[in-house]
């Protein structure tokens, strides 16, 4: 996995406070810089590429790491 | 320029205040420009004392832990119990309450508007209700959902 400059741990939050906090989080960070998003929520899968899609942020990574869903997300 | 989504919310109870409350978050999370109407029984979404209740009283569809008459579950302290429930399962499965959701709404920048007609007819005050939201009738909801790339009643 390459690297972020901020971790979102959003184990055991359901919809939709996975995609808030990280659009809170994402707030906090430059144009360039990359979220690291962790996740339980099975639905943040395909949340998550819809929020890249619709905000212009781009979802570098989409992973599953031991039973977790893992995103990379660069800020526009 | 912004999506802008309208949305008018109708029920005033526990289950049903997720829906406006979810999609309105999320939307402005998204950079949609959001409001939503509240009239009749979701003025009490509202409220700053929230105080939403569930029943399975006329909603078949809800999920029970055991098989009941439906006159067993119109007996004196079963709603009360029925939320107890509900709550204890939002809480286990990560679901956000509305008191925090509601929170994260307004924190999102979504514009709140109260309809004055409901609040009249049920005798509500301002005072019970949040500060700093709009009040407005039909034509107030109009201006903004005749502009909108989405409408919604819930």
């Amino acid at each position: 996995m390459s690297g972020f400059d901020q971790v979102l741990d959003a184990s055991g939050l359901n919809c939709p406070l996975p995609i808030l906090r990280a659009k809170k989080s994402l707030a906090e960070l430059k144009s360039g810089q990359v979220l690291k998003v962790v996740a339980t929520d099975p639905g943040s899968v395909k949340d998550f590429q819809a929020f890249a899609k619709q905000t212009g942020n781009t979802l570098v990574e989409s992973n599953q790491e031991s039973g977790k869903f893992v995103f990379l997300i660069k800020k526009a | 320029m912004a999506k802008k989504f309208a949305i008018i919310a109708t029920k005033g109870s526990l289950d049903w205040a997720y829906p406006p409350f979810i999609l309105s978050s999320t939307a402005a999370a998204l950079g949609y420009d959001v409001q939503i109407f509240f009239t009749f029984y979701g003025l009490n979404l509202l409220k700053k004392k929230l105080d939403l209740k569930v029943t399975s009283l006329g909603n078949p569809g809800m999920p029970m832990p055991m098989p009941m008459p439906v006159l067993m579950q119109a007996m004196p302290g079963m709603q009360a119990m029925m939320t107890a429930m509900m709550k204890q399962k939002i809480k286990a499965k990560g679901v956000a309450s509305i008191p925090e959701l509601r929170d994260l709404t307004i924190e999102a920048g979504v514009k709140f508007i109260a309809c004055q007609m409901t609040v009249d007819l049920f005798d509500f005050k301002h005072s019970d209700l949040l500060d700093g939201i709009d009040y407005g009738g039909a034509a107030t909801f109009l201006e903004f959902a005749g502009q909108s790339d989405i409408a919604m009643y819930m």
